[in-house]
């Protein structure tokens, strides 16, 4: 039992996310920040597109960085029902390959949404994808299938004619799903390796569009799953769904909690910091504020600082106390991608695919860079590496920074 | 299990020209059977996992056996054995081994395969052989599958356009009536209805569509506070339509109604009165030529529940999230002659602009997205047009 424990944690330790990763929606560590210290800021200079490669499908699914790699998922066709992964050269934006499958559940979704809204995650060795009509693919890098749910076909009724988008995290072995929508909710882990089912935890019936966060505690313990719903917002342990802490305060149900060190930046009435802790039962409320409360976009804290976007308007507080320290209003359209940090800047897309970077350091923001790409976004992009990486409707897009 | 003749001789090759890691016929038939057995709730992983490992290392050869599983097998298998032929595909296109352009193009068009794994032979031929739609797709024109027919439809559509930009009125006529006649899609339905009107004709959108357009119908019954969804009024253990029933605000009556709207939307704030936290029940009979496989497709913004032949099929309740044709489909059973068709459409009570509506258009057609016609339904006035 000993050498096959210890068999399952090599197998999923070894892989430990590498800093150049970009392996689940917000990054590995669900904070939305890069580690890049060369990451580029001056998107609108023309040195910093370094490829755009073109997409066969739509989606709202951000890209996922592993190595050399970057991995997307994308849907086409009048029904919307042919469900692609892809994969692309981090170097030349070359397609490696792209894979797609037929779509077992209801592929009915809002006009702007497609079944590839929710992002896709990999733990080093596999990329699990994920649906709105809520198939479930498992590849190895070099695309050979290694498993496939249809979860749709299995829970018809665990469908929202708005679409599904919430992002499922690996952890621990475990895919963490959640499926919260009026009709039905649940929220399962399957065996990473085999697509089996380990859990399933049926909710509260209302539709939530947030994703699952991973958060590792301080002191090296386990990393838990924080999932949303209307009723609470809980901690799990990923293998086994066992809870470790509830806050029983109904959560906001688009945008999702984000991580910084040890605190978790939560919506849930208001926008709440809590300090999750083994001795207790309940995390510590460090500070909650309804005017942060966000909308579609996930905050991120960067620097002891805590940036929410709502419509145009970026606001800057204190991530330890709350306190206001600035606001700035941005010349951009609605954002349905979250904010992104690293490199002493803020990464922000609109939904008319204006890119801008947003200096920070100083006692306001100064915007570094506005780049108008010409087609929509509706994803949250990735800082993998020295790179930043976006999605459009039709292009995957690699930005760096001049050589 | 069968096998076509040029799969025996692609097995029997194989073996001749065997490299490490390849399988026999035998062991490839297992192998592609242990994909076909993958079931709903992870059934059969373990063992699909290990086929599929060693199906990834065949050869080309490999690839008609698998499009002949896909035709047998459920919707989560096929994904299965879909990822096994791409894989090889993939590799074999790409070390310039895929040779198999003559047996994609004859699976492809032997419309006794399932439209999946043709679907799947036509996107891999065409990776080899560009042109193959140019000569393929406008052969498709009557396919069973709603992919194919639906490229086949576009060009009738497409070159319409042109015949209309050529001021060539009557071919112009003739070409939408044709699309008409053939589209499965509502929106090239749509578009072919449209231009056949903007040209003097009056085609049914309706019957090709195969939406029911008349109803009974009878409310309100009680749905305050949520508890009508789950809450058995008397329509869901009787239909009587000349019975009156206690309603939330006295005695309600069925009452027979049809939809003006294009799509036979049945506005029920209009036609019963505007009501929130009310159930209606609409119901239909709907004479079947013979026993058959159907689709029952669903529009609505509200709570519903849907019974065929007083047997219940499938409830949903969401509430104003969105409600377009083909929602939501339900596979069904019809028997031949009358069929009986209940539907309860739940209103909440949300007091905002956009959670008012209250409503329903409902369509019955075949697993593509044909309509299935009422015994006795009258031939179409495109029909007409288009046999001139």
């Amino acid at each position: 039992m000993r050498t096959f424990a210890l068999i399952l944690c090599l197998l999923f330790v070894s892989r430990a996310a590498r800093a150049e990763d970009w392996r689940q929606f917000r990054g590995n560590d669900s904070s939305g920040v890069g580690a890049g210290e060369n990451l580029p800021t001056k998107l609108d200079d023309p040195q910093t597109l370094k490829w755009k490669a073109e997409l066969p499908g739509r989606g709202l699914s951000g890209p996922v960085v592993v190595g050399n790699r970057i991995f997307l998922t994308a849907s086409s066709g009048y029904r919307d029902d042919r469900l692609h992964v892809l994969c692309f050269s981090t170097e030349t934006g070359e397609p490696l390959w792209d894979r797609q499958f037929k779509a077992t559940g209801r592929t009915v979704c809002h006009e702007s949404m497609c079944m590839a809204t929710p992002q896709a995650c990999s733990d080093g060795e596999r990329i699990y994808a994920y649906y709105s009509c809520n198939d479930v693919i498992c590849l190895d890098l070099d695309g050979q299938l290694i498993w496939y749910r249809g979860l749709g076909h299995d829970f018809p009724n665990a469908s929202s004619s708005l679409g599904m988008s919430s992002s499922p995290v690996v952890s621990d072995g475990a895919l963490v799903l959640q499926l919260d929508t009026d009709s039905e909710s649940f929220a399962t882990g399957l065996d990473a390796l085999t697509g089996a089912t380990l859990w399933k935890h049926d909710r509260e019936k209302s539709a939530i569009h947030a994703s699952p966060t991973l958060y590792h505690p301080s002191g090296g313990n386990a990393a838990e799953v924080i999932l949303q719903s209307k009723k609470s917002l809980q901690a799990i342990e990923p293998r086994t769904g066992k809870i470790k802490w509830e806050v029983e305060q109904p959560c906001g149900s688009v945008a999702s909690s984000t991580i910084a060190g040890d605190l978790v930046v939560a919506p849930l009435r208001e926008l709440t910091v809590l300090r999750p802790s083994e001795s207790a039962p309940v995390p510590e409320v460090v500070w909650s504020d309804s005017k942060l409360s966000p909308d579609t976009p996930t905050p991120v804290a960067y620097e002891d600082r805590v940036y929410v976007l709502k419509d145009s308007i970026l606001s800057c507080a204190d991530l330890a106390t709350g306190k206001p320290e600035w606001q700035m209003r941005l010349k951009c359209k609605q954002a349905y991608a979250s904010p992104l940090a690293g490199n002493g800047h803020l990464y922000l897309a609109d939904e008319n695919g204006v890119l801008q970077t947003i200096e920070l350091g100083g006692e306001k923001g100064k915007i570094a860079s506005r780049l108008e790409l010409g087609e929509t976004i509706m994803c949250t992009p990735a800082l993998a590496g020295e790179a930043f990486y976006v999605r459009s409707d039709k292009h995957l897009w690699k930005f760096a920074a001049p050589n | 299990m069968h096998w076509h003749p040029i799969v025996i001789l692609s097995c029997v090759l194989t073996l001749l020209c065997a490299r490490p890691g390849w399988i026999g016929a035998a062991e490839m038939d297992e192998s592609i059977q242990a994909l076909m057995d993958v079931g709903a709730q992870g059934k059969g992983h373990e063992q699909a996992a290990s086929a599929l490992r060693d199906l990834s290392q065949q050869p080309a050869t490999a690839l008609l056996p698998l499009l002949h599983g896909m035709d047998r097998a459920n919707p989560i298998a096929s994904n299965w054995l879909r990822g096994a032929f791409e894989l090889i595909a993939d590799r074999e296109l790409k070390s310039g081994r895929l040779a198999v352009q003559p047996e994609l193009e004859a699976f492809t068009l032997d419309r006794s395969h399932s439209a999946e794994s043709r679907q799947l032979a036509f996107d891999w031929l065409l990776k080899i052989d560009p042109d193959a739609a140019d000569r393929l797709v406008p052969g498709m024109i009557d396919d069973p599958s709603a992919e194919f027919r639906r490229a086949s439809v576009q060009r009738l559509l497409d070159e319409a356009l042109r015949a209309h930009d050529a001021k060539n009125v009557a071919g112009c006529k003739t070409l939408y009536a044709e699309a008409f006649n053939a589209a499965l899609d509502p929106d090239q339905l749509d578009l072919a209805f449209d231009k056949l009107v903007e040209l003097g004709e009056a085609p049914d959108l309706k019957r090709q569509l195969g939406l029911l357009n008349r109803w009974w119908l009878i409310a309100p019954f009680d749905h305050r506070g949520g508890i009508g969804f789950d809450a058995a009024y008397a329509p869901e253990s009787e239909i009587d339509l000349q019975k009156k029933y206690a309603g939330t605000e006295g005695e309600v009556a069925w009452v027979e109604k049809t939809s003006d709207e294009r799509h036979a939307i049945l506005d029920l704030n209009n036609l019963l009165g505007r009501h929130k936290g009310a159930v209606a029940y609409a119901y239909c009979e709907f004479d079947s030529e013979r026993d058959q496989p159907a689709e029952i497709r669903l529009g609505t913004p509200n709570g519903w529940k849907l019974w065929i032949n007083d047997q219940p099929m499938f409830a949903h309740e969401e509430y104003h999230q969105s409600s377009r044709l083909d929602q939501y489909r339900t596979p069904v059973r019809l028997k031949a002659g009358k069929n009986r068709i209940l539907l309860k459409i739940c209103q909440n009570e949300q007091t905002q602009d956009w959670a008012q509506r209250w409503e329903f258009q409902l369509r019955i057609c075949d697993e593509s997205g044909k309509a299935i016609l009422p015994v006795g339904a009258p031939s179409s006035d495109a029909e007409k047009v288009s046999q001139r």
